[in-house]
């Protein structure tokens, strides 16, 4: 049994790991503000799920699985509310995403 | 695994790091922080499993909370002046007031 | 407005109980103390009611998170499997939706859902419409067709 638990607490610890290093790799890769902020997204919402679900299978009573279950919920909750709020002031403030398809990459870096 | 989970999760911040002192404009900055700091209370999380002592969540819980606040208490100053970007490109599609 | 303060009650029990995890009669008096003090400031605040403890949800949200989580897993391979594609195929898109939910709170839990699944993000919210950046055109495509708006409206009933 145990071997089991401790078997499905890696694997998902593995696939968070796998998120959060491609959402990493994606605010490293992304062209501009608004697409980085979807990578971010990936790490925020099942990147730490799965990390914390992962550490739920180890925990060896039952306050520790509930404070992990709070943090998840936490942070599932906070995510979306700080991504909209720095979405809604950059458009405010005049960040204009770049919205047509290929490489603008070169227009964006030279107008900053 | 839980080893290897605390060195991705440092990878992970040290690319936000990377983006925080690249980051074109100041929201990206402001991005790349924000997701650092979350980043932050999965390894507080981890720590505390890899040293066997998980009564680091409580830390880790408090640390989700002031990232939050932090973040949202830099940008309610965000319609000043200071935070405007590239004046030139606000005339192309502006926001009904 | 009795129901709500049972409600809330209840939750910042539990988040004292899970928190704490001592039974002893001297902390489970402190516990009883503390909530009481913040019941009373948020009476005085006024801030009790329908929208701050949604019970009216409670029916027939626990399918909806079902389908968000499966919602967000799929988007969230899609999103991963462009960061790896490169910078070439991805087609950002700016665009306004229009929502058919009346309450705020149905307004909140659609714009929150968008937001939370990753490849798009809900920037702005005007009357009936949403302001969605999406990292794909299909994205964009298959909120328009619905799926998600239809739900949110059932759980608003």
């Amino acid at each position: 049994m145990d071997v089991i638990l401790n078997f499905t607490g890696a694997l998902c610890l593995f696939i968070g790991c796998f998120l959060c290093i491609s959402g990493g790799v994606g605010l490293l890769r992304f062209p501009d503000f608004y697409t980085r902020m979807h990578a971010v997204g990936v790490t925020d919402t099942l990147g730490a799920g799965m990390i914390l679900i992962g550490l739920m299978f180890y925990s060896p009573d039952f306050l520790i699985f509930a404070k992990l279950v709070m943090i998840l919920l936490l942070t599932l909750l906070v995510g979306p509310t700080t991504s909209h709020v720095l979405a809604k002031a950059a458009m405010r403030n005049g960040l204009m995403p770049a919205l047509e398809k290929g490489d603008n990459s070169k227009e964006i870096n030279s107008s900053n | 695994m839980l080893i290897a989970a605390t060195l991705a999760v440092f990878v992970v911040m040290i690319l936000a790091i990377i983006r925080g002192v690249v980051g074109p404009t100041l929201y990206d900055r402001i991005l790349a922080v924000n997701m650092f700091g979350t980043k932050t209370v999965l390894l507080i999380s981890l720590l505390g499993f890899v040293m066997g002592r998980p009564e680091f969540l409580d830390i880790a819980i408090v640390y989700a909370l002031i990232n939050f606040i932090s973040v949202i208490g830099v940008l309610r100053y965000s319609d000043t002046n200071k935070f405007s970007h590239a004046p030139t490109e606000n005339k192309s599609l502006k926001q009904e007031p | 407005m009795k129901r709500h303060t049972i409600s809330l009650f209840l939750t910042l029990a539990a988040f004292w109980l899970l928190n704490s995890g001592h039974n002893t009669v001297l902390m489970l008096a402190l516990g009883f103390a503390a909530i009481m003090l913040v019941l009373v400031i948020v009476h005085k605040m006024d801030v009790v009611d329908h929208e701050s403890q949604p019970i009216y949800l409670t029916r027939n949200i626990f399918g909806y998170y079902l389908w968000l989580i499966k919602a967000i897993i799929e988007a969230n391979i899609t999103v991963v499997k462009h960061v790896w594609l490169g910078n070439k195929s991805i087609s950002p898109t700016l665009k306004r939706i229009k929502i058919s939910q009346k309450t705020d709170v149905g307004k909140v839990v659609y714009a929150n859902s968008i937001t939370l699944t990753p490849g798009t993000v809900a920037i702005d919210l005007i009357d009936d419409e949403v302001l969605v950046h999406a990292l794909l055109r299909k994205d964009i495509e298959s909120l328009i067709a619905g799926e998600m708006d239809r739900r949110v409206t059932l759980l608003e009933r």
